[in-house]
Order: structure tokens, then sequence, then C-alpha cells
């Protein structure tokens, strides 16, 4: 199968406009000694076995449709409405580019004003940059904003061990090259609240940096914690879930500088995890240090309102090795994606979501308690997300429960060896009663053997 | 003392989404939870949530509206250089969509996902044969973040060796922003490399600068004239005999594809650029995807987790397919396993429909078509670097006598429905057009936008101004671009008044 629209004959004719006699001839300036390797792949398949071979490879999967899922840390299984993927396979938004020249591109500009002008609504804050590859990344480049705040001057981030595990080490890695010490502990701390927290920023500390709700899915409130922070001079960035602010208080009130986090329950598949979308929020003061791209409204030379990339000097392509970040694609069409999501949901919608995983997740958590020999870890107050502890190996329930066709909880002994036999459980809209009870059955089974 | 200004309203051609929100107005809905109603901690709760309030037919239209302000692939040629704007197949937006794909969470147990692990792990096997590395991963989330991670992965090399005093890249002058801007982002300094007469890195100027600070070169080849470097394999020798490294672009591979192997050359590490190369398609700005690519000494240093075989396979039972870490991992570059579904899926299709062989054959259709338009175009616009190119090539965006620059030329484009070229870039080339037809473009396409470009060259002499002011049969027209730095609006609200309405 081919997509090239051209003819042997056409071909000829444009051989002969360029003066030479082959298609080989065009390489040249190729070293002759490995020119026109022989690639060792299998032969090209039509369209049609293309797509059955696909569908065998999807089918050999089992999917959170064929399982009945319990599992967050992250990513969530949350409805799509139908519209969001049917505005998204328009080919005017998918097989456009990135909107660098703005007459002939006002729908993607547009589409991300508003996704910008959402973003900071759900968050509280003042301003929303065009989205970054994932929440972990955007986590990181909110370190690299308070590097470049402090002008390296300050050189301690606090990171909460509570923030997700695979944030902290993406943060580990996108700092390796600057003189930064990380706190991030994982040992202790577990139990306490941020006030505990409080107590490890001193006047080095450029950036904090918490989770809400916390991996373990508690709901803290984080006004003190942001108000010692900036006593000592030091920004607060939060990473939340933004199915979660529909219903409860923003960052943005408590004082935080930066909110991040990741966008994909609001109308994103779980994709097997990505690609995704990072939400990137924070104050006005900060912009010219923010990272990716940024929507700013206008007038065009008819005088209509209209749009443009604007403070295009922090970028890449202007600043080089001085930019803010060497950010060039993002996450577009995801942003796209949960504006969508959201005006489609709205006010009402977003918040019925919400009450819905939270009223689920305590009926879960209530009726998993009352098993013996198994009990919440915790009694702070808590969204869609608890951790459990067990009487056994988080493996072995799981094991149980896949064969009853359940997709169980996060082991969070991998990440926190003094969680050992603790599960993180993650209920949503999508879980019925019938299936919450069917997990509490299958456990209470496997406590009991 | 201030000045009242007053200003016509600007015309408003699409209400924003929250211009369009009426109170109380709802669109989709969710059923009541079939639980008891657990008490809601009060003193957390949010006060008022100010999302807009419309109807599913409203949210349709609008943004099917604004669908229509955009320029794209499936409307017209976009000629964008490095930029690869190829079209993008209509079946790999179908198999990525495939329930088994989209519906499946990354923590899953691997038994569980074996269909993802397989595809992952052959196109990790596919990927190192068309480019000749020994291992890739597939975590980045984009070039730049390809980029960034074959950086630290540099980094980790030199310092692993206890060799800590390389501190210096190398990036010729033609290099994209984002080669520095990755380099930077670990605190490298940058040392340019001017380009010589004929497009290729000034050998005497990188001598100049090889010594025992040097982390490497990162390499653009065929560089971003369209040039292939004529003395790739010393350049190479040069950087690596003074124990540095090569970093290869890859944001120009669709020229190479069964052309030659960037590792065959002795590159380093390479990103791949899915949404270029393999037709992932751009979504306005992204998801890309940047597999990275290394040889042999580097594998133990790439990002964690790759897909490895956990248990060999034979006649009888598939391989069990799983996660493995290298030795020296530089770490995660993001969470979970990068952008599978929407790049991994995508490019995986596209690759499998064309063979070995139809892959030689987009690479060379691909540099044939830019030399088409080049050869049609000599003569009319300046071609300061011209020789056989590779998938694209610049052109200088003057008129002889005239003011004109490429803005206006690009804009003017526009009016006869095509994408401008990349302009200003690369930044050696005075007034640049970068033009990269790739090998989804008819011949007829090729010559309507040669004798346009002609056409404008014309109109440059005898009416300049209907450039200047170009474009005119757009809905929009130029943008004040003063006017959003300055006033900085960058979201909207409800109106105020609006819980009275």
């Amino acid at each position: 199968m081919s997509y090239i629209p051209i003819s042997p004959k056409e071909r000829e004719a444009m051989l002969a406009a360029i003066g030479v006699k082959s298609l080989d001839d065009l390489f040249e300036a190729v070293p002759a000694a490995h020119r026109f390797p022989k690639l060792d792949l299998p032969p090209a398949l039509t369209e049609m076995e293309a797509a059955s071979e696909l569908a065998e490879l999807a089918a050999a999967n089992e999917s959170t449709r064929d399982l009945v899922s319990f599992l967050g840390a992250g990513m969530y299984n949350h409805y799509i409405p139908s519209v969001v993927d049917h505005i998204l396979r328009r080919g005017e938004f998918y097989t456009a580019y990135t909107p660098y020249q703005p007459e002939i591109s006002q729908g993607t500009l547009q589409a991300i004003f508003e996704y910008q002008s959402l973003m900071t609504a759900l968050t509280g804050m003042e301003v929303s940059n065009a989205s970054h590859y994932d929440g972990a990344t955007a986590a990181a480049e909110a370190v690299n904003l308070a590097w470049a705040q402090f002008r390296g001057k300050r050189t301690k981030v606090v990171v909460s061990p509570t923030v997700h595990p695979q944030y902290r080490q993406v943060i580990r890695t996108y700092t390796q090259g600057m003189e930064l010490e990380l706190a991030d502990e994982t040992g202790a701390g577990l139990e306490s609240d941020p006030a505990a927290l409080a107590e490890q920023v001193d006047a080095n500390t450029a950036l904090v940096i918490v989770q809400y709700p916390d991996f373990f899915g508690r709901v803290y409130d984080y006004t003190q914690l942001i108000e010692t922070a900036h006593e000592k001079g030091a920004l607060v960035c939060v990473v939340v879930n933004p199915t979660a602010l529909a219903l409860f208080k923003t960052p943005g009130e408590m004082g935080a500088d930066i909110v991040v986090g990741e966008g994909q329950p609001l109308g994103i598949p779980m994709w097997y995890g990505g690609p995704s979308l990072g939400f990137f929020t924070t104050r006005k003061k900060f912009v010219h240090k923010m990272a990716g791209r940024l929507v700013g409204e206008t007038v065009d030379n008819r005088g209509q309102k209209a749009y443009v990339l604007t403070l295009t000097a922090r970028e890449q392509h202007i600043k080089r090795e001085r930019a803010t970040s060497n950010i060039c694609s993002n996450q577009g069409l995801l942003a796209l994606a949960s504006a969508v999501y959201l005006s489609l949901v709205g006010k009402s919608g977003l918040r019925q979501v919400a009450e819905s995983c939270y009223h689920k997740a305590h009926y879960a958590a209530e009726q998993l308690s009352q098993i013996d020999g198994v009990g919440l870890c915790f009694s702070e107050p808590f969204f869609h997300e608890f951790a459990l502890c067990l009487p056994v190996p988080v493996e072995e329930v799981n094991a149980h429960l896949l064969e009853h066709g359940i997709l169980g909880g996060y082991d969070l002994g991998q990440d926190y060896p003094s969680l050992k036999d603790h599960m993180l459980i993650a209920v949503t809209e999508m879980n019925s009663k019938e299936e919450i009870d069917a997990l509490v059955e299958v456990i209470a089974e496997v406590a009991h053997d | 003392m201030t000045e009242l200004i007053l200003t016509e309203e600007a015309k408003v051609v699409e209400p924003t989404i929250f211009d369009l929100s009426s109170p109380g107005r709802t669109g989709v809905t969710f059923p009541d939870p079939d639980v008891p109603r657990a008490e809601l901690p009060d003193s957390m709760l949010r006060a008022d949530l100010p999302l807009p309030e419309l109807a599913e037919v409203d949210v349709v239209r609008h943004y099917t509206r604004l669908s229509k302000f955009n320029y794209s692939v499936d409307d017209g040629f976009y000629p964008l250089g490095s930029c690869t704007m190829k079209y993008n197949p209509k079946i790999n937006e179908d198999t990525c969509r495939l329930p088994g794909f989209l519906f499946t969470h990354p923590l899953q147990p691997i038994e569980t996902v074996q269909g993802n692990l397989a595809l992952m792990h052959t196109l990790q096997e596919w990927l190192k044969e068309i480019s000749g590395f020994a291992a890739v991963t597939l975590q980045p989330a984009a070039g730049a973040h390809g980029e960034f991670t074959g950086v630290l992965i540099m980094r980790a090399y030199h310092k692993s060796r206890g060799d800590d005093k390389r501190v210096k890249m190398l990036i010729p002058d033609s290099a994209h922003g984002t080669n520095p801007a990755s380099s930077g982002m670990i605190g490298l300094d940058v040392v340019q490399i001017p380009s010589d007469a004929r497009g290729n890195v000034d050998i005497e100027a990188l001598k100049a600068q090889c010594d025992d600070t040097v982390v490497g070169i990162m390499l653009t080849n065929p560089n971003t004239l369209g040039m292939f470097d004529e003395h790739v394999e010393e350049v190479i020798k040069i950087v690596h005999d003074c124990g540095g490294l090569v970093y290869g672009d890859g944001a120009n591979l669709n020229a190479l594809l069964g052309i030659v192997r960037p590792g065959d050359l002795g590159i380093d590490v390479m990103h791949f650029n899915l949404h270029k190369t393999f037709a992932v398609p751009h979504g306005g700005g992204g998801p890309g995807s940047g597999p990275v690519g290394v040889a042999a000494h580097l594998a133990d240093f790439l990002p964690a987790p790759l897909v490895g075989i956990l248990e060999e396979g034979d006649d009888e039972l598939a391989p069990l397919f799983g996660f493995v870490t290298p030795e020296k991992s530089i770490g995660r570059m993001k969470a979970f396993h990068g952008h599978f579904g929407g790049g991994l899926v995508r490019a995986f299709t596209y690759i499998v429909m064309h063979g070995p062989d139809g892959l030689k054959d987009i690479a060379q259709y691909a540099v044939l078509n830019a030399n088409y338009v080049q050869a049609r175009l000599r003569g009319v616009y300046p071609i300061p670097y011209d020789r056989i190119c590779m998938h694209e090539f610049v052109a200088e965006g003057r008129v002889e006598g005239t003011d004109v620059r490429a803005l206006d030329i690009a804009k003017r484009l526009m009016d006869y429905n095509f994408h401008p070229p990349t302009n200003y870039f690369p930044l050696i080339v005075h007034e640049a057009l970068m033009i990269e037809p790739t090998e989804t473009e008819n011949k007829d396409t090729l010559d309507r936008f040669a004798d346009v470009l002609i056409q404008i060259a014309e109109e440059a002499k005898t009416d300049p101004d209907l450039l200047k002011s170009a474009p005119h049969n757009t809905k929009f027209g130029r943008m004040d671009e003063v006017k959003a730095a300055r006033e900085l609006v960058l979201c909207c609200w409800l109106p105020e008044d609006y819980s009275n309405q």
C-alpha cells in the first residue's frame, strides 16, 4: 500500500525537469558504502490486512471494557461523551499544524484560548499555557520555573512523598543537570499532615510540590502550608486531579503559585497511558517564566476579534539555549478534547461526575472496611481513591480479583516499602454498585482464606 | 494625564464558549449515583464552579464552526519545511481507536496487555532496523522531549566514565531551536558551528572547537537547508576523535528511509519524530511522539522502562512481553509508557502497510518532489545553496527590484489556498522560505504551487501592496501581535452579571 500520488509517466517528466536519469541519482551525496541498505522488515500489507493484524493485537488485550476496573493511580476510567471524539475526528483539527499562521488557524487558536480559560476557571488560577506532555512533565516544568525565578540561587525543592511516585521520578530525571537538592523521602511522613512538610521549607527552598488529592486520595487544605512557604519566600506548586476540582476548594483559593496536573480525566481515553494532557496554570506575574505556548486575544487588520500565539520570545525557536524550556510539540489535540469535554458537561455535569465518584468511592470504602482484617489506612477526607490495608499481599488479592474479571487496585508496596500489603483503590462514575459489591465479596473471600 | 482613546469594538466572528453560555442550560448529564450518598466535607468544598453551561448542539456547532477557520492537510498543500506535513492515512485513525487499545490502563498486569506490549516491542525492533541503532525507547512524548532524552544520555555516558569536564555542546548554525534549548536545559554550554559555502558543517571551524570538553555535536542531516552533509562521516570522525558523541536530530528522517541508516554512519543517538516521518497527525500542535535510538555503547543509559521479552516463546507459545530497566538508566522521562495510542499505534500501522520497499519509496518521492519544485523555481527566487537537495530546500523570499519580504510572499500564498512554507528559518538564509513538499503531493499540485509563486514574484513587481496587505481571501487578516503581547488577555470568563441573565 502506498500513499504516493505520482504515476510513472509523471515521475519521468519530473526527473527530466530536474536533470537526472533516475530516482537513485538523487542520492549521490550519501556515502556509497551505506547507500540503499536492505531493510529486514516484513513485506507491506494492504489496508485490509493491516486492519485485521491491528485488530488481532488489540484483541490480545483485556481492556477495562472486558474487565471491571478499580485501578487509578494517575489515570482514571471516566465516561467520555460521544461528541468529544466526533470533534477530534474533524480533519480540520487533527491534520492541522501548530497555529504559527494565525490568519488560517483561528479554529485551533480560539479553541486553545478557550482551553486556557477553562483551566484557569477550574484551578482558580490566572493564566494557563497551551498544554504540556503530561502531568509529570508539567510538574517538572514547575521546577524549571522556580529555578528561573530564583536564578538558581535557591537550590532546594521540597517534594511531598505523597506526590505520584512516577512524577517524582520524572522531576529527578529533569533536574539531574541542576545543582538541586530534592527533598522527597518516601520512608517517613506518610501519616503526617502538611504541617510536617512545612518544617522542611527553609530560606534556600525554591519550590514546594504537593498533590491534591494526594497519591493516596487524601484531601488536605494546603492554605497554611502555602502561607508558611511564602513567609520563607518559596513558591508552591500543587499537582491536582481536575475532576476533584469540581467539588473541592481550588488551589488558587489556597494561594498556590503554580497548579499543574494530568488532564486525562477530562474526556481523554486512558490509551495505555498516553498521549494524555499536562496542564500548567500559574499567576500572571510568572507568565514570562512559564514554559510552552500561550494564546492571547487581539484583533486583525479588519477589526475582527482574533487570537495569536503570544510571548513567543520565551520559546526555543526564538530564544534557543536561553529559552524557558525546549518544548515545541505539545498536546494540542488533547487540549481541544478537554475543552470540548468541559463545555459539554459544563458546570452541572462535572459536579455530577465528581459527586458520583465521591459517593461511590465512599460506599466502596465503607463496605471494604467492614471485612475482618481489612481497613482504611488513613482517616483524612478523600475523593475517589483510598488506601486499603490487607491481611495478605496485594499481588495475591489482585490475582483472585482478575480471576473474577476484576482489575484490582495499585500495589503501594512497589513505591513505599512501609506500605506493603496496601492497595490503592479508585472508584469512578463508571463503577456500578453491583461491581463494587463484587469487589467487596472477592476481597472478603481472599481475606478469610 | 490619561488620554481616553475611543476604539470601535472588535467584531466577533465566533463568540467564545463562555459567551455562548446560558444559566441553567445543560449538555451531557450523568446518572444519579446508585449508592447511598456520603457526607461531603463542607469546609473543603468550593463555592462556585464557573464553567459554561451549554446544550450539546451548541457545543457541536461552536467547534464545527471553529474547525472551518483552520487550514489543514485534509484541505490542501502544506509545504512546511522540516515539519513533514504529509497526508495522514485514515486507517490509522481507526486502528488507534480499537477498544483494546483505547481502554487499557497503563498499570494493568502485563498478562492482560500482551497485545500492547507485543506492538511496542515490534515497533522498537522496526525502528532499530530502519535507523541502524542497537536499542530504542518509545517513551519520549515529542521530538524536543526525545532530544532532551538524548542529551541526558550523552551526559550520563561521559559521567559514567568519570569524564566530568565535558560541558560543551557543538551545534551547527542551521539547527532547529530545540537543539540548543535541550542542551541549555541541563546547563551545557552551547557553541555554534558555522556552515560552509555548500551548506555543510564547516570542517575547520569544527576542528577548532573539538577538545576534551566536548560532550558532542547535535547534527541534523539532511540539515535544515535540505542538504545532505557531504562530509558527514568526516564530521562524525572528528567529534569521536575528541571523545565526543554525535546526536542525530531525526526531524528530517523522511529523506533517509531506506536510503541510509544514521546508525551505519556512526551517529550515536537520534530521536525519531513519529508525527513527521511516520504520518502521525500534528493535531494543531501535538501530540507528537519522539522515540530515541542509540548505538550499543549507550543502550544501558536509556530511560526506564523499555519493553522486553521476559520469557521466550516457541512454536506454540507466544513470548511473554514485559518491562525491563536498563542498567544505568537516566530515569523516567514521563509518566507511564510514552504516547502509545496516538503515536505508536498509528506509526505501527503506517510501517506495516509500507514494508521495506514502501519506506524507500517515501524517501525517494519526497526527494523527487522537493527537487522538482526547486527546479521550477530556479531563476525566480534566489536559492543560496543550489544543488541536488533532499526532502526540502530553502529559497530567499525576495524579488529583485522590490522591497517585498518573505513574510509578504508567505501571506499572499494563503490567498491562493496554500499554506505558506516555513519562513525566516533557518536563520542563516536571508528572508528564508523553507519548502518541503513531502511525497504525498501529486505533480499537478506542485505545478500549481510553483505557478502561483512565479505569479507572486510578478505581483511583487507590479503591485507590491497586494502582497504587503495579504491575505485578502481568508476569513481573517493580519494580526496585531503587539496588542496581544502588550495587553496579555490570555483567558476569558463568564460575564460579571452572568447569574442574573
